[in-house]
């Protein structure tokens, strides 16, 4: 029994179990890192007020504004009453409960999924949770790392636990290399059109093959980001020496023995040879295209060098009545072919892309080129210290050039709770992770795109790769 | 969070079915950045009329809500438990509540008892043939009793426990407060703090 092969998530699980659940009730599991911000907190601080319970760790908790938080004119007053008023709460909260917070103008502010492994809090083999379901992220590194919500918030800032389900583990394999021009967006829209918004229902989701190992952190990232998407409680990459080495010298990242027993101890988590999935889904990368999607839910996505699908030759009656509103809302007719839709706007942001290597890809692309007639792109850097440091390289310059908008850091367009949204019926190529009806805007149009598509749609204003552009020089 | 035992309230009828939360409390009011205070939120849009039963002044003080079938569907907002609670209700009768609905009264101390829908009737007509009479809830036997007419509820073993010793989730984990505490002698160094701040 001791020497059954496990996988990566059950590692981790088993390694934070505080006690065991009897008769189906839920483990209690420990909670390594808790991160906070403006939208889902406040309720659970006035519950700990309530019922006269401190914060249990402040220590193992971090707070940041980036919901709410405008990205012109940060140093005016929030105009919209709601949003300033959730971020006057989290920054009384932080004060009163004695925790940390980056707030807006800080270098350290910054969207909650960018700022913890930005400071190297986020690392192999721990627990994460936030009040946010793109918590997935931090599963990049090899944690196990989940949205809750803000009744579990209270329990964890009061226990610094969370009593938890048991979970089913899906492996999805991607072998090959990726081809110029595609990135980690494009397969993972590729996975959730594959399994579905719900096909990763109860399951944690563990990302190997050749191809995952061969990404970059950042682009672990953006894959374990959408696992929310395909409906998962969680996505993973196992740790290895890439990640070991985004992590190494960061702020928080453990020093001198620490290191060397934090490592030792993150070898042994990938998963055994021999483990067994309840589940297993395979994806080529070899052959895989820029993936964008054409209707409201992130699993409606096709190849870019597809077409509008036929909701009439859909067999599953929900699915096709899903496409037939989908493509009602989105005003597309089946057959366009993609590279044909025209778009307004281009938004390159969001805890999916908007780290410094995405900022340099779309850079590289836009960079001496110029941009569509009438076409608008805002570039809004996921923290603070990404924004200075895309400064320090010149990025900002090139977007300037270009005729983007360069804004400060938070959520922004992503989901519109600040001023950044669409206009009714604008049609928009965004590198964030939801296309649902209204999401950046009342009946905003979203294609999710990679920051590669994002940026060679600026050029030139219908969905496009950077392949296409070569073919215009 | 309070322990429930026995108790005895004004019971109001709710002669509808399939109340869901946006009906309970709309979604104007998820804005909001407290816990409580959420009783002028609850029925909201039906509250500006007369009629409404909640408006009638031997209800007004209602603290046990006979509902039709279906009580609680829709989004999963905890509000619509907290908008019952804020307003003094105790207990909720249906005959049929959406599930996570259940879940999170049972969480935050009312009781969501299911009847039978002849019982359903049978409450109606006994509390409007006698507006503002009291209705007694005995949770340990499970039953709701106005004058001879005594209704058993169901509720499942569990949230019953939990709502006879008073206990939240977070009071339940704190249950096993030497468990985390043993947890945490053991948590390796090298896990990550977030205080004192490194930049
Ligand atoms: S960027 Fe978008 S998806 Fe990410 S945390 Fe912010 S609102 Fe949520």
């Amino acid at each position: 029994m001791s020497n059954k092969p496990l996988t990566l998530a059950e590692k981790v699980w088993n390694n934070h179990l505080v006690t065991k659940g009897e008769n189906g009730s839920p483990d209690l599991l420990y909670i390594d890192l808790h991160l906070v911000h403006e939208v889902t907190s406040p309720q659970a601080f006035d519950g700990l007020r309530m019922a006269n319970r401190p914060v249990r760790r402040p220590d193992l908790t971090i707070a940041t504004e980036d919901h709410n938080t405008p990205t012109v004119d940060i140093d005016k007053p929030i105009a919209d009453i709601t949003s300033r008023t959730q971020i006057e709460a989290l920054r009384k909260n932080a004060a009163e409960f004695g925790i940390r917070i980056h707030s807006l103008g800080d270098i350290d502010q910054g969207i909650v999924h960018v700022v913890g492994p930005q400071l190297g809090l986020t690392m192999p083999g721990i627990t994460v949770v936030c009040g946010d379901s793109h918590t997935s992220t931090h599963g990049a590194f090899g944690a196990l790392a989940m949205g809750i919500g803000t009744s579990e918030v209270e329990h964890v800032l009061a226990t610094q636990t969370l009593p938890l389900k048991p979970f089913k583990t899906m492996a999805i394999n991607v072998e090959g290399t990726l081809r110029s021009g595609v990135t980690a967006k494009d397969i993972i829209l590729a996975v959730i059109a594959k399994i579905g918004t719900g096909g990763g229902q109860g399951y944690v989701l563990e990302y190997r093959g050749s191809a995952i190992r061969a990404l970059s952190m950042e682009a672990r990232m953006t894959i374990c980001n959408m696992s929310i998407e395909a409906g998962a409680r969680a996505g993973m990459v196992a740790p290895d020496e890439t990640t070991f080495a985004y992590l190494k010298g960061r702020p928080h990242a453990p020093e001198g023995a620490d290191w060397d027993a934090a490592v030792e101890y993150w070898k042994t988590l990938p998963t055994d040879e021999g483990a067994k999935f309840d589940a297993e889904v395979f994806l080529d990368a070899d052959t895989l295209d820029p993936f964008v999607t054409w209707g409201t839910n992130p699993g409606q996505g096709v190849s870019l060098l597809d077409s509008v699908p036929n909701p009439e030759e859909i067999s599953d009656p929900n699915e096709k009545a899903a496409a037939l509103r989908a493509l009602e809302y989105m005003d597309l007719q089946p057959g366009t072919k993609m590279k044909d839709i025209r778009v307004d706007t281009v938004f390159l942001g969001s805890c999916t892309n908007s780290r410094i290597e995405d900022l340099r890809a779309a850079a590289a692309i836009i960079k001496g080129r110029k941009k569509a007639d009438g076409l608008r792109m805002m570039v809004v850097p996921g923290s603070q210290r990404v924004r200075v440091q895309a400064e320090q390289e010149g990025l900002d310059a090139i977007f300037k050039e270009f005729g983007a908008e360069w804004r400060f850091a938070g959520c922004s367009m992503c989901l519109g709770m600040n001023p950044d949204q669409l206009a009714p019926g604008e049609r928009a190529a965004s590198t964030s992770n939801r296309n649902f009806e209204g999401r950046q805007g009342k009946g905003a149009r979203t294609h999710l795109v990679s920051p590669l598509v994002a940026a060679a749609t600026a050029i030139r204003g219908t969905l496009s790769s950077p392949a296409d552009l070569e073919e215009q020089n | 969070m309070e322990k429930i035992s026995v108790f005895s309230g004004v019971a109001a009828p709710l002669r509808r079915s399939n109340v869901d939360t946006d009906q309970i409390i709309p979604a104007v009011y998820l804005k909001r950045i407290t816990k409580t205070g959420f009783e002028d939120a609850l029925f909201a849009a039906w509250r500006g009329d007369k009629e409404f039963v909640l408006n009638q002044e031997p209800y007004k003080k209602a603290q046990v809500l006979v509902a039709g079938p279906d009580f609680g569907t829709g989004s999963s907002r905890e509000h619509a438990v907290w908008a019952l609670r804020d307003y003094g209700f105790k207990a909720v009768f249906s005959s049929k509540f959406a599930d996570i609905f259940r879940g999170n009264s049972g969480k935050q101390g009312l009781i969501a008892g299911v009847i039978s829908d002849a019982d359903t009737e049978k409450l109606w007509a006994a509390i409007e043939a006698n507006p503002g009479v009291e209705i007694t809830v005995d949770l340990p036997n499970q039953t709701a009793t106005i004058g001879s007419l005594v209704v058993p509820f169901e509720i499942d073993e569990y949230t019953k426990w939990r709502l006879l010793e008073g206990l939240d989730d977070i009071g339940l984990t704190l249950r096993d407060e030497q468990a985390i505490t043993d947890f945490e002698a053991k948590r390796e160094s090298w896990r990550p703090k977030t205080l004192p701040a490194k930049h």
